[in-house]
């Protein structure tokens, strides 16, 4: 894994339904990690006030930024627990979702 | 069986009520986290790592074949179609959506449940033996005394902002199967020589970050006195208790500090005020929540034990379940069916929703409608006949719950740990998956024998992996899982916290650092002795010894 040290990317979950949610270009919520949008630490600050905004509008809770690092050219989150986060349990479910759930 | 009068179901309709209208403000804004969240917390529901989470109180592990049913229901319309019985006996659903939790608590009410007392610094949810009113080494009933203290723990005002969470277990047998000296209050059924059955009560026990061997500041309590001398506990605990330090606040630290011979000073002074008040209880009170209790009317045994023997002498498999998860019962003919949750693979302690209902079919059918859950993560049939237990092993067949492992290696304790809990360091499920089925051979788990192996994912301990004969703890090393190994502990009448072999290893050596702790074992047991008995006889030097040289 190669670290990507100074990227972080805004993740909260969704107020409805608790889902894991990150903060993408548009300003939206995508349960989709590949939509976050990944800011430099001169942009982190601003990142994170403005998806702390969300939590006042009831959209989100638990905003937070997160590490990101590079793994084959591609941006994943940085550690095992937010990887867990962002790609679901590491383990097979007694049944899997009934149909409809959105992949991640 | 304990059944909810008008009050408590008008009780829980109000309380559906009142947290309809709370998740409806939050979800419009009205209420911001900070406030709402000691409101969801009060009724059972956590935000987990991936969704929200509900934490459903089976009190003293009883449940109806109707609320297990309803239990399946709520896994298959709210959830991903399973639930996860937890080391408290209670049952925690993983992918709730916040708007679905009022509708969801309204269903439970239905059939009496609920989520209060499974979160927050209050008294929890009572723990006891799984076998309480059915095992045959049984002085009395635990879930009589058990119902008891959750109606007057239940909402009491003097004690719903206590330094730190409660924990209170009760076994009615010698055979500690509720782990009681492991809870902040054990209390252990005893009979006085003159033959009055009474409590041993055990103070300050506990795990997690500081575990400790709960002590006894009194021998013997009578009956009617159990919740006036609780209440004066609680008080001394309520007045000295930490709450500037959230690590030090159980009740553990208190009697540690001040030790134990001065906290049941403390505690014999404050009782000696409130003993022959409201709290004392009436013959009369103690004999209409004993009624709930009732056995039920057995027949007779009728060559049951005959029956049984033939078919165990037909069909090896069957005799195999028999012997590891079959248990004596108390009235002739019967026996106790446990149903392992914890198949070689699977995760430890989850059912799908068509299993909670076919397990709640088949107590209907064999065992009068009840259920038990285990703190092991496993459920109980309690009254099945000897010679349905043919038919009832078939059954868990077809829902794929006929392991014959119980207590066995497979038969692991795991936390949630990282795949799910928001406070865990590392996985626990994965690793108990993998463990197991290095041990799914059923002839060698049977020749090892009895073997308690826990798992926790945080140094919270929910995997109660500090009293298990081996124990694993999960830590994060630089990012990297690492699992600290401990042996020697067990959460029964001989309960001892286990010690710390050596350096924590890596996850991808954990199966093989157990299968190598286990070699030892077998290497070296005697005629008749479990693991535990080796490794108290020997200490941990052959096992640290074998372990580190190829580690």
């Amino acid at each position: 894994m190669v670290s990507a040290p100074n990227l972080k990317v805004a993740t909260a979950n969704r107020l409805g339904d608790g889902a894991v949610v990150y903060r993408d270009r548009t300003g939206s919520w995508s349960t989709r990690f590949a939509d976050a949008v990944a800011v430099e630490e001169d942009l982190a600050a601003e990142l994170l006030a403005a998806a702390g905004r969300d939590m006042d509008r009831a959209i989100v809770v638990g905003v937070a930024l997160i590490e990101v690092a590079r793994v084959d050219g591609r941006l994943q989150p940085a550690s095992l627990r937010e990887r867990i986060r962002a790609f679901g349990p590491s383990i097979a479910l007694a049944m899997q979702p009934p149909g409809g759930e959105e992949s991640r | 069986m304990y059944r909810y009068d008008e009050f408590d179901h008008a009780f829980l309709a109000e309380r559906v009520g009142q947290f309809r209208s709370q998740v409806a403000r939050r979800l419009r804004g009205e209420i911001a986290e900070d406030e709402f969240k000691p409101l969801r917390l009060m009724n059972g529901l956590y935000l987990q790592l991936h969704a929200y989470m509900l934490r459903v109180a089976i009190p003293y592990g009883t449940l109806s074949s109707a609320q297990l049913r309803r239990l399946g229901e709520v896994a298959r319309r709210y959830d991903r179609g399973y639930g996860h019985f937890t080391t408290r006996q209670n049952i925690q659903f993983n992918w709730i959506r916040l708007q679905d939790a009022p509708d969801i608590m309204a269903a439970l009410a239905e059939v009496g449940m609920h989520g209060i007392q499974t979160s927050g610094n209050c008294i929890r949810n009572v723990t006891a033996d799984q076998y309480a009113g059915v095992a045959a080494d049984e002085i009395e009933d635990a879930r009589i005394w058990c119902e008891i203290i959750r109606q007057w723990s239940t909402l009491h005002p003097e004690f719903s902002f206590l330094p730190r969470k409660f924990k209170i277990a009760l076994t009615g047998a010698p055979a500690d199967r509720a782990a009681v000296k492991v809870h902040d209050i054990g209390l252990a059924m005893r009979r006085a020589a003159g033959g009055a059955i009474g409590f041993e009560v055990i103070v300050g026990g506990g795990l997690g970050r500081t575990p400790m061997v709960g002590k006894t500041i009194r021998d013997f309590l009578p009956k009617e006195d159990l919740l006036s001398y609780l209440e004066a506990i609680m008080r001394v605990y309520n007045r000295y208790g930490r709450r500037d330090n959230l690590y030090k606040s159980r009740i553990k630290i208190l009697v540690h500090e001040i030790g134990a011979e001065a906290f049941a000073a403390e505690v014999e002074a404050e009782w000696r005020e409130i003993r022959d008040g409201a709290l004392r209880l009436p013959r009369a009170t103690i004999a209409a929540i004993a009624a709930h209790f009732a056995p039920p009317d057995y027949e007779p045994a009728g060559g049951d034990a005959a029956v049984l023997a033939a078919d165990r002498l037909a069909n090896a498999d069957f005799d195999l379940w028999v012997r590891a998860n079959v248990v004596a019962h108390r009235a002739p003919g019967h026996a106790i069916a446990n149903v392992s949750l914890k198949k070689p693979g699977a995760i430890p302690g989850d059912a799908s929703a068509t299993q909670m209902e076919g397990i709640a079919d088949l107590a209907e059918r064999y065992s009068r409608g009840e259920i038990r859950v285990a703190h092991e993560q496993n459920l109980v049939l309690p009254h099945v006949r000897m010679r349905d237990l043919h038919a009832l092993w078939r059954g868990l067949i077809a829902l794929d719950l006929a392991d014959a492992n119980l207590n066995l290696v497979s038969d692991i304790i795991a936390c949630p740990g990282l795949d799910y809990c928001s406070l865990a360091n590392a996985r626990s499920i994965p690793v108990a998956q993998r463990i197991a089925r290095r041990f799914a051979d059923l002839k060698q788990a049977h020749d090892i024998g009895e073997l308690k192996l826990n798992i926790s994912g945080c140094i919270n301990a929910c995997g109660h992996h500090h009293v298990g004969h081996i124990g694993l703890l999960g830590v994060d090393k630089n990012g990297e899982e690492f699992y600290q190994i401990t042996l020697g502990g067990s959460g029964a009448e001989d309960a001892a916290i286990g010690a710390i072999v050596g350096p924590a290893v890596a996850s991808e050596k954990v199966v093989d650092a157990i299968e190598n702790i286990i070699g030892t074992y077998l290497a070296e047991r005697r005629a008749g002795e479990r693991f535990l008995d080796t490794y108290r006889r020997l200490g941990a030097k052959p096992f640290k010894e074998r372990l580190y040289a190829t580690h």
